[in-house]
């Protein structure tokens, strides 16, 4: 466990890059000559791949999928850290809301699907409605516990030294609630994606959903696959910028920097 | 007391990683940003409920407060449609949406979708398990094997399961195999990460002590690894359960796999509002009460664990 060899330790970094890539050339060759009508050859989806993404379909699904994606998430964040501000501050109010915040939190969110399609249609607006509705309750629940759990010493003390409100909660506040945000904001982004996915497989006429679910009814298999691909790829983007992000802004904060160690 | 120690509660929670003394710290996984808040939300529920003993009238309050939020949920849903705010055909007031939920308990038929949505959870967490459980344990344990798989784990982690729902209907059909590879799937991830770094994690002079006393390697194994892996699994395994309830529903709301997705989208399309929501506060519920199950577990087998016996305080 202890890697304090250095022969183990460029053992381990040749391991991380040399294991994948021999996954991948197995599975080149082991489907090279796949006959099976759902796992084409790899070349074949990566031939579909580049047919699809390489650029043609990026204005017409990845651009409207993305903007869903972010609409929704970026709504979801401001509203949610404005309103786990508000509640974090009174423990009477925070008490009185929690049973319905932590219900709302427990309910599997693509069945709120339904009740997107009734209220709003099957339009842009309805997907980002929902996305933004369900990436709420996540940084709501952690904007909470994080403003609620602010060392009352540094609240006393700011207090006592009559800083505004303003600075006490840009300078107290939010940066010490800021990793529990960031925690929510996080599990809300990988929440996000499966709405966006959701919501276009069910209703829509473009995005990579609709894309994905519509080319294994049409049985265009290799295309599916390569849709699979592009969601897989998009979720793993998606992680690394959201860690890029939060380490630049938790650099001061050290648990952020043992955990990226 | 219970203020300063859920603030320490608090704080070990929001550092993150338990780089000294892995007793001090909650159970939580440095490397999975899902562990941190879906677990650890219900966590200071809890301890915010039960946790405030002062004086009788203290305690009063830590029901009733909740009681009086829930009260008020239900008035407003009840009274916005009833005033005429919103369209009663979008949202029919709360005690419409009770009443259509009693009539399908009543005559029985709301029994075998729930039955059905909780086969594919149980099945999908179980399989997880089975898979996650075993296979964290070896990875954590051997540094190569770490190092080897890291990359392939760290990519298929964040892809979104729901993306391979048209394969599972070309391979599965729309039935309950279907939600039992989907949620397989997706809840094996957050096991597996949570046990291999809880594995990583156990305290290197616990497990020097247990060699040098020549304690064989089953029984370091079970008495040293995986009880101080323990809190970080059991994390794992309540997101796992969660996650596996997403999928199950909605493998049933995509391809019409039956279960309670299929009921919700059929009550919308014949216009049957008031059971549509009915039905979706059942979803709500059985996600509910299955955390609380899990947290029940949780205390029961962690019941040694610091973060435990500064909650029960």
């Amino acid at each position: 466990m202890r890697e304090n060899n250095r022969l183990t330790r460029v053992l381990g970094l040749g391991l991380e890059i040399a294991v994948p890539i021999a996954v991948l050339v197995l599975w080149g060759l082991l489907s090279a000559n796949s006959t099976s009508f759902y796992f084409p050859s790899l070349l074949d989806i990566f031939r579909a791949f580049g047919h699809a993404w390489l650029f043609d379909r990026v204005d017409s699904d990845v651009l409207p999928s993305l903007s869903r994606l972010f609409g929704g998430y970026v709504i979801a964040v401001v509203a949610a850290v404005v309103i786990g501000v508000a509640l974090g501050s009174s423990r009477t109010l925070l008490r009185i809301v929690d049973p319905v915040v932590q219900f709302m939190r427990a309910i599997p969110a693509p069945v709120l699907l339904p009740v997107g399609i009734l209220v709003l249609g099957v339009g842009s607006g309805m997907k980002v409605a929902l996305i933004a509705f369900v990436c709420v309750f996540p940084v709501l629940l952690n904007t909470i516990d994080g403003v609620a759990g602010v060392d009352p010493a540094l609240r006393e003390t700011a207090r006592s030294f009559q800083i505004p409100f303003r600075e006490r909660l840009f300078r107290v506040v939010l940066p010490s609630a800021s990793p529990q945000i960031f925690a929510g904001a996080r599990v809300s982004l990988s929440l996000a994606v499966i709405m966006m996915v959701v919501s276009e497989m069910v209703a829509s006429t473009n995005g990579i959903g609709y894309f994905v679910l519509q080319s294994q009814r049409t049985y265009a298999i290799a295309d599916m696959w390569a849709g699979i691909f592009l969601l897989a790829i998009l979720g793993y983007v998606l992680n690394v910028l959201f860690l890029l992000v939060e380490r630049r802004v938790l650099r001061w904060h050290r648990g952020a920097r043992a955990g990226a160690s | 007391v219970t203020r300063s120690s859920r603030e320490a509660h608090a704080t070990s929670r929001r550092e993150g990683t338990a780089p000294a003394a892995p007793d001090t710290t909650t159970p939580n996984a440095p490397a999975t940003g899902e562990a941190t808040a879906n677990a650890a939300a219900p966590a200071p529920a809890g301890s915010r409920t039960t946790g405030a003993g002062g004086g009788p009238g203290r305690r009063t309050s830590s029901w009733l407060l909740p009681l009086v939020g829930v009260a008020l949920a239900l008035l407003v849903f009840e009274l916005v449609p009833r005033v005429g705010l919103v369209d009663r055909r979008f949202l029919p007031p709360a005690s419409e949406m009770f009443a259509a939920l009693w009539e399908s308990f009543a005559d029985g038929s709301l029994w075998l979708p729930i039955g059905q949505t909780l086969a594919g959870w149980a099945l999908g967490l179980a399989t997880a398990m089975v898979i996650a459980l075993p296979l964290g344990i070896l990875i954590g344990s051997v540094s190569l094997l770490f190092r080897a798989t890291r990359t392939i784990v760290e990519f298929l982690r964040p892809v979104p399961s729901v993306a391979l729902i048209p394969l599972a209907v070309l391979v599965f059909g729309a039935g309950l195999q279907s939600k039992w590879f989907l949620a397989s799937f997706a809840a094996t991830f957050p096991i597996l990460l949570q046990t291999l770094y809880g594995v990583r994690d156990v305290d290197p002079i616990a497990l020097e002590t247990a060699r040098s006393f020549g304690i064989s390697t089953p029984q370091r194994l079970w008495r040293v690894v995986v009880p101080s892996a323990l809190p970080y699994i059991v994390t794992g395994v309540r997101i796992s359960s969660a996650v596996a309830l997403i999928l199950s529903v909605t493998a049933e709301l995509v391809l019409g796999a039956p279960g309670l997705g299929q009921e919700i989208n059929i009550a919308r399309q014949s216009g049957a509002v008031d059971l549509m929501y009915g039905l979706i506060i059942v979803t709500g519920l059985i996600g509910w009460l299955l955390n609380i199950a899990l947290s029940i577990v949780e205390r029961r087998l962690l019941h040694w664990h610091a973060s435990q016996r500064e909650r029960n305080r």
